[in-house]
């Protein structure tokens, strides 16, 4: 049966399959170490070297950029750090600016507290003798009306008001 | 193979092996060995082709990668990346001779995976010279390297004595089976990939199963994308494996 | 009549042959199966050894292609 296939297959020689068929074999080793040879010739000669010229070209170019990068990133760093730097500063000035303002005005305060205590204080003492020359002028007010009365009364009795005796009188009333 | 589809009388026929016939490529049936072949003509494509992206791919040498640059810095550096890892950094002068295997292969595979196409690595002859060339370079390069003491290779000192001729002698029969195995499985993965696309194509014939048949060649064909990487990358990473043995051959 | 038995025997052969592409499918199974579920245990790791993944797979996947090719060679060769 094999070997009706065989005849359809055209130009395939007696045994059936085309691998074995050793006639061949020649051909295809020739042409094979051709091929191999002209590969391996392309690759050693011209692939190979320059690929691996570009590789490590790129590996320098790479590493380069990494130490670019490191290095921007340094820099950036160190900007940061001037930049925290300049803030702090910047926090700590207003903080003692405020601080000298607070204490002006504190002061300013504290003496214009002390000038109104004065001014009130003074106020007060002036009041108090005044207070007290009304209660002094009160006072003589009311003995002389007392004498005078007693006086009045006295004499409306029927006595001789004698001015010592009623004064004395008064005065004691008064104190007692 | 052919038997039940004749029986059919319906036309189907199934030729899944005529994809690997090799033809003179300018007519005539005598395959002499300077005949320019299909199989020639795939073998200077995949050449084009990594000359296309590892050389002109590469020529602006631009520090920024564009498309074509950056796939084939990711070749480069995905098999320099193998050779360093597995064969250490001594491993790193045949480097040049890993990437024209693993290029080749790759781009073999992946342009016989083209409609119409001729996949040059599913010939036994192609595989076999390529994982010979690697078993005879490797074995000469160990016993250059090391002297005499690449046999170390087959005495396994951590075993126990008893068993130490044993695992030698078998040790001996894996390591002469190497390229047998190494070049079959290339082989015989491109060659069992495409004979059943071929097969599923044959059913497409019959209208019924039409459909289903080119779902399955399409879920096939995704498959083989996959499979033609991965055998690229495990012939690479053996023929690693075969010269850290040759390089370091105590382990 | 005798080539005809031949080839049954052949063809029968490569049936049976078949069967050792099973074993490779469970082998490659078995290696992916266990490799993940290492690397889910320690992700970590998992990345240095996918290289020796592969060349497990590839290890057993090869027993897996010899079989198909013992097939192919009882059905075209013989």
């Amino acid at each position: 049966m094999a070997t009706e296939t065989h005849s359809d297959a055209a130009a395939a020689s007696a045994p059936g399959m085309p691998q074995l068929d050793f006639s061949t074999f020649g051909n295809q080793i020739f042409w094979l170490l051709v091929a191999l040879a002209a590969i391996y010739f392309v690759l050693s000669r011209m692939a190979l070297p320059r690929i691996a010229s570009v590789l490590s070209e790129r590996q320098g170019t790479i590493t380069n950029d990494i130490a670019a990068a490191e290095d921007l990133k340094a820099k950036a760093l160190q900007a940061e750090a001037a930049y925290d730097k300049a803030l702090a500063d910047a926090r700590m000035e207003a903080q003692r600016i405020i601080a000298a303002a607070k204490a002006d005005i504190q002061s300013d305060l504290d003496a214009a507290i002390a000038r109104a205590d004065a001014q009130i204080a003074e106020k007060s003492a002036e009041s108090e003798k005044a207070i007290a020359g009304i209660r002094e002028s009160a006072m003589e007010n009311v003995k002389i009306v007392a004498r005078d009365t007693a006086k009045e009364i006295v004499s409306a009795l029927g006595g001789k008001p004698d001015a010592k005796t009623v004064n004395a009188a008064v005065d004691s009333r008064l104190k007692g | 193979m052919a038997t039940e589809t004749q029986g059919e009388g319906g036309g189907l026929e199934f030729h899944p092996m005529d994809q690997f016939i090799i033809k003179p490529l300018f007519g005539g049936d005598a395959v002499n060995w300077y005949t320019p072949t299909n199989a020639t003509l795939w073998m200077a494509l995949a050449v084009l082709a990594v000359f296309a992206l590892l050389v002109l791919g590469t020529s602006k040498r631009s520090v920024v990668p564009g498309r074509v640059q950056s796939v084939a810095e990711l070749a480069y550096g995905f098999i320099y990346k193998m050779v360093e890892d597995i064969c250490g950094k001594d491993g790193v002068k045949y480097f040049p001779y890993i990437m024209t295997l693993f290029m080749f292969i790759v781009f073999a595979n992946f342009l016989g995976l083209l409609p119409m196409a001729f996949t040059p690595t599913s010939h036994i002859a192609v595989t076999a010279l390529m994982a010979f060339a690697v078993f005879f370079g490797v074995t000469i390069l160990g016993f250059v390297k090391n002297g005499a003491s690449f046999l170390g290779l087959f005495w396994v000192s951590s075993a126990p004595l008893p068993l130490r001729p044993i695992l030698a002698l078998i040790e001996v029969i894996s390591y002469f089976v190497r390229p047998v195995s190494h070049s079959i499985r290339l082989a015989g993965n491109m060659m069992a990939g495409h004979a059943v696309i071929k097969v599923f194509a044959g059913f497409a014939a019959i209208a019924a199963i039409a459909p289903l048949s080119v779902i399955a060649i399409t879920a096939m064909y995704g498959l083989e994308v996959l499979v033609s990487f991965i055998q690229a990358y495990v012939f690479t990473i053996l023929t690693c494996v075969y010269l850290k043995d040759a390089l370091h051959p105590h382990h | 009549m005798e080539g005809d038995i031949v080839q049954m025997g052949a063809y029968i052969g490569a049936g049976l042959a078949c069967m050792g592409m099973g074993g490779a499918a469970v082998g490659v199974g078995n290696v992916a199966g266990n490799f993940l579920a290492g690397a889910l245990r320690n992700p970590s790791a998992a990345a240095g050894q996918t290289a020796t993944l592969f060349i497990g797979i590839a290890f057993a996947e090869a027993l897996g292609i010899f079989s198909f090719l013992v097939a192919l060679l009882l059905m075209f060769a013989v």
